[in-house]
């Protein structure tokens, strides 16, 4: 457990929740994030700006990270190609098929204590794990 | 129109967010799912700080009438649990243990991530076009 940062994990959760107040408070809209994203490219036309604005924002996060503080945010992926496009299109499909993800079930939706995402959540969190203890064991770690 | 900006204000808050608390970086959020190996709990505080704040939050948005910047608030209705609920998040999950990336973190480590963090979200895209090729022919 040494690489835990309880700190800065708290901070950065709590900056989440802020945002997604701020998106309910203004806009009337859960925080989700692969319904925002797959809806700049497959919901109405009249829909579509303020889905790609907050995804642009999410993009720019880490430069203006990077502005603030003068560090770099690390990013460490040690997949090979091949299953990089699986895990991406296994999420981008999942994700669609499940109605959420991380943030629209994980976040909102435990938030208001909705019977569908506490459900989702066990079981995307329990098939993550899975895959990682089945990979761990393959590549024999 | 105020929506806009406040859209591209909260996605800058969020993405913050996952890059304060490292969501963004793949590795650490594979230590959170390695349960069974050195594990990292940090995810778990991101979500409990994250949903701290959004469960007050939301209970005081909801006391008005409708949001500042739109007509209604758009919540989903409660439906009941289906197979499409069940089978879609085991599929996510799988992707997310295989890579440790989930939607926001993909987009955020867009411009850090380099080629893989490129090739991830263009899958993702496709993934959820082929679910809504999928949306169609089962209808």
């Amino acid at each position: 457990m040494e690489n835990f940062t309880p700190v800065s994990a708290t901070i950065g959760g709590g900056l989440i929740g802020v945002a997604a107040v701020i998106l309910m408070a203004f806009n009337g809209r859960i925080a989700g994030i692969s319904g925002i994203f797959s809806g700049i490219f497959f919901t109405d036309k009249s829909d579509w700006l303020w889905r790609l604005l907050f995804v642009i924002g999410l993009g720019l996060s880490p430069l203006a990270y990077i502005a603030i503080s003068g560090r770099s945010p690390e990013f460490i992926i040690t997949n090979a190609y091949p299953p990089i496009i699986l895990g991406g299109l296994f999420v981008g499909f999942g994700t669609r098929l499940g109605s959420g993800c991380t943030s629209g079930h994980g976040v909102c939706g435990v938030s208001r204590l909705s019977p569908r995402s506490l459900v989702s959540v066990v079981l995307f969190m329990g098939a993550g794990i899975f895959t990682v203890a089945v990979l761990t064991k393959i590549i024999g770690s | 129109m105020a929506r806009n900006l406040t859209a591209l204000i909260a996605g800058l808050i969020f993405g913050l967010g996952l890059v304060i608390s490292k969501m963004v970086n793949p590795a650490k959020v594979i230590a959170f799912l390695d349960l069974f190996g050195d594990w990292d709990p940090s995810l778990a505080f991101v979500m409990g700080g994250a949903v701290f704040v959004t469960a007050i939050g939301y209970r005081l948005v909801w006391k008005q009438d409708a949001p500042i910047a739109d007509d209604e608030f758009h919540v989903p209705e409660n439906r009941p649990l289906d197979k499409r609920l069940a089978i879609g998040a085991i599929i996510f999950g799988i992707g997310w243990g295989l890579v440790g990336l989930c939607p926001g973190p993909a987009i955020s480590s867009l411009l850090i991530g380099g080629g893989p963090a490129i090739v991830f979200l263009i899958a993702m895209a496709i993934g959820m076009a082929l679910y809504e090729a999928f949306d169609r022919l089962t209808k």
